[in-house]
């Protein structure tokens, strides 16, 4: 521990001294570049972590999640417009995006660990997972689907009646989020026994 | 041993005669009006998907304790052990909310007649009865009546004599 103390201080003695054989231009230029090339890498190797490539690189989203989201409307429809993964599942703007990465470290330890490695433990665990979601969309107001799906820019005479409905009324007054009614739209739902509204 | 094979021999022998005597086209033309000019051994092409009549209307039942059809889309429900979409709207408990037409009162008994607290596991799949419909023309014509206009016609032609 002594030892460790007086490493430090040698350290911190020669970032508190001037610089003897370097230049002040040398220094700030270096820095600026080396911030470049590190800030630029960070986000780089960020932005690969958020692809539906990276997601399906493993095989319980491969095997899982990503097969139930073939079948819906936000993979394949009419018009060709699709949601990856990365899209629903992690917040675009940077703060929260950062925020969501740092909590998917718990992530990074269920893979190495196996936690849902095989189709059973998946299975079983998939009610805890799903709430994981639906808590998360719920406190950030369905922010997820908001990029995409503006309430501003909804045509209720364009709706069924049903939909207009619920929209103009519910969803309008605050009351509900996307994520309230509309759970299992991508993927398919667990055991729903006790969940509000099912 | 020659006697064995006979049955055969004849078997055979009938064929041959019957497969020379064939006065009618092989190629027949297909059963009914589901494709239009086909023959029973020409491939037509598949029809578009039609789409799903989505109008939120409900529509007449041909006879009474006909399950009702269902009016709008169903794309992507989920019903199964896990949980069922339509109960969202349709059970008991959530109808008044939605103003979804709440399931019949069968549906919460047992074969027995008892009432149940939940929807009867014999119940549940909603679509074993119920479906959406498309929006196309009927693909064979029918004459079905109802019985209202049986009972109709009935007291009409009582009275003209």
């Amino acid at each position: 521990m002594k030892a460790l103390f007086a490493l430090l201080k040698d350290y911190w003695g020669i970032l508190c001294r001037p610089s003897v054989y370097f230049s002040l231009g040398f220094l700030t230029l270096g820095g600026f570049v080396a911030g470049i090339i590190f800030w630029g890498g960070f986000n780089t190797a960020l932005e690969l972590t958020n692809t539906e490539k990276f997601c399906i690189s493993c095989h319980e989203m491969r095997d899982n999640v990503y097969v139930e989201l073939q079948d819906t409307i936000h993979y394949t429809n009419r018009s060709g417009v699709r949601a990856s993964c990365p899209d629903c599942h992690v917040p675009h703007e940077w703060t929260h995006k950062i925020a969501r990465k740092m909590q998917a470290s718990k992530e990074v330890w269920g893979k190495l660990f196996g936690t849902i490695d095989t189709r059973d433990k998946f299975l079983t665990l998939r009610r805890e997972l799903a709430e994981h979601e639906w808590a998360r969309l719920k406190a950030n107001d369905s922010r997820e689907c908001r990029n995409c799906h503006n309430f501003e820019f909804m045509d209720f005479t364009r709706q069924g009646k049903r939909a207009s409905t619920m929209h103009s009324t519910a969803l309008a007054n605050g009351e509900a989020t996307c994520i309230d009614c509309h759970k299992g739209i991508a993927h398919k739902l667990p055991d729903m026994s006790g969940v509000k509204g099912w | 041993m020659t006697f064995r094979i006979l049955p055969l021999v004849l078997l055979a022998a009938m064929g041959m005669v019957l497969a020379a005597e064939v006065n009618y086209p092989l190629d027949a033309p297909g059963p009914d009006g589901r494709r239009p000019g086909g023959t029973l051994t020409r491939s037509m092409p598949a029809p578009p998907i039609a789409n799903d009549e989505n109008k939120d209307l409900k529509r007449e039942r041909n006879y009474p304790d006909q399950p009702p059809t269902i009016p709008h889309s169903i794309r992507g429900y989920q019903i199964d052990k896990n949980g069922n979409k339509c109960l969202t709207c349709h059970s008991r408990a959530n109808s008044a909310r939605t103003q979804a037409t709440m399931i019949s009162i069968t549906h919460y008994m047992d074969r027995d007649g008892q009432a149940l607290a939940a929807v009867s596991p014999r119940r549940y799949f909603c679509t074993q009865c119920h479906v959406p419909q498309k929006e196309v023309l009927p693909l064979v014509g029918n004459t079905f009546e109802t019985i209202d206009k049986i009972l109709q016609d009935d007291a009409n032609a009582a009275q003209k004599p």
